[in-house]
């Protein structure tokens, strides 16, 4: 798992610390994160890499596994 | 759709709020998440408190408490009231219109025109066009606009996503002619499409109440709600607000000829912090003019939060100075309105409580 990888997952951790995001193939469909959480995830990873992820780029689609979430993050110019 | 309206202003606006307040700290066992997620979610969307009706109180009630606190102090003169138009998603009933209870229990004049809109969010921009269409009629020189709802009522207790989120409230604003105002400037879009993002299910003709209906249980979102209660896809009001409002702004202000900066307040609903400081970094305005803490201290009241915003962040200081704002409402529908206009010099511009009933009384 790349550093960049591991950050996500321990900001997913710290928001659900009650969930397995290592087994889920997808985040929203099995229940793990709902439109809070990603509100609340969105604001973590604008902190942590100081982004402002747009509000157009908060789609479903965009969070739903580890490699989705970077894949957004690389859009800002935040890459492993 | 654009607009245009000239000769009219607003004369004066009251906020109506109840005095009962619930904090989120009090709530978060209601609530089917961990307590430390739900409070890192308090500091990114900017939930504290918020202010419900008591059971029982219904819109009309908290509207005739600010129109009754205007016609005592002398600054609404009911003889001279043309148009009442009531905004407002929670009538007192499906039928009469919950306009004309307010117009029968002030004892309006019979010679004037009541008006119920469905409408939520952006129900104060959608009501101030409809007021300032009213006013270009000859036959009418007052118009009065109430927004008022009383959306904690439908909403599950047990819903996080909504609940703490959501608040009660009334405003009670005068339109009126004037020779000397600015054009003002507004715009509408409308999409049914997305009309199931918000909605309440059950409780229409289309799925009337039953027991089934009020059953609460647990959703996919983590939240315990029934189909007797208030609803909202938050991800995809986000994204259409994202995707719908910073082009309705620009529409609106190319319009006009005016510039971003010559706007002095940006006041827009006000859904969560979270969702407006996006807004604002898209629309490269400085969030210190597009005001974002009404959640936090009285709680999401649908098409009330614009004139809150206005009272809470300007109040008085609008009885004496005069500002260029663009007013901006989004939501139910989906909706979404802008106006820009000249706000100020008004007679009456502040924020009362509603007080709760004593115990014991009826």
């Amino acid at each position: 798992m790349t550093e960049l990888n591991q950050t996500i997952h321990a900001i997913l951790s710290e928001l659900r610390p009650e969930a397995d995001f290592t087994t889920s193939t997808d985040y929203l469909t099995d229940g793990l994160l709902d439109s809070t959480d990603i509100v609340s995830l969105v604001a973590s990873l604008d902190a942590r890499y100081g982004i402002s992820i747009d509000g157009v780029d908060i789609l479903p689609e965009h969070f739903t596994s580890v490699a989705t979430i970077a894949s957004l993050l690389g859009k800002y110019g935040v890459v492993s | 759709m654009n607009f245009t309206f000239r000769n009219m202003r607003v004369g004066g606006l009251l906020v109506v709020v109840p005095e009962n307040e619930s904090r989120y700290a009090d709530e978060l066992d209601n609530y089917n998440f961990p307590v430390a997620n739900s409070r890192k979610l308090q500091n990114v969307i900017g939930i504290d408190r918020h202010r419900l009706v008591t059971e029982g109180t219904c819109a009309s009630d908290l509207a005739l408490f600010g129109m009754r606190y205007l016609i005592d102090r002398g600054d609404l003169q009911p003889d001279e009231i043309d148009g009442l138009i009531l905004v407002t998603e929670t009538p007192d009933y499906f039928m009469p219109p919950t306009s004309s209870v307010i117009q029968g229990k002030l004892g309006l004049s019979q010679d004037m025109w009541c008006l119920d809109l469905n409408q939520g969010c952006a129900g104060f921009a959608v009501g101030l066009i409809q007021a300032f269409m009213m006013l270009q009629q000859e036959a009418i020189n007052r118009v009065v606009l109430v927004n008022a709802d009383t959306l904690t009522r439908t909403c599950s207790p047990q819903d996080r996503n909504a609940y703490p989120l959501l608040g009660d409230a009334a405003s009670v604003a005068i339109l009126e002619p004037s020779e000397h105002s600015e054009t003002i400037h507004a715009n509408l879009q409308m999409d049914g499409t997305q009309h199931e993002k918000i909605m309440i299910p059950a409780g229409g003709f289309r799925l009337p109440c039953t027991p089934a209906t009020a059953q609460v249980e647990l959703a996919g979102d983590g939240n315990f709600r029934g189909q007797d209660h208030y609803h909202m896809d938050g991800i995809a009001v986000l994204n259409f607000v994202q995707n719908q409002i910073p082009p309705l702004i620009e529409d609106l202000l190319s319009t006009a000829e005016t510039s971003l900066d010559q706007v002095d307040w940006f006041m827009f609903h006000q859904p969560n912090r979270f969702m407006l400081e996006k807004l604002a970094d898209k629309l490269g305005v400085p969030r210190e003019k597009l005001p974002n803490d009404v959640v936090e201290h009285y709680g999401n009241a649908s098409s009330v939060t614009i004139p809150t915003a206005i009272t809470h962040t300007l109040g008085t200081a609008l009885t004496e100075n005069t500002y260029t704002m663009c007013l901006c409402g989004f939501g139910v529908g989906l909706t979404c309105s802008s106006l820009l206009l000249q706000v100020g010099a008004l007679r009456f511009c502040e924020m009362i409580d509603y007080p709760s009933p004593q115990q014991g009384t009826v």
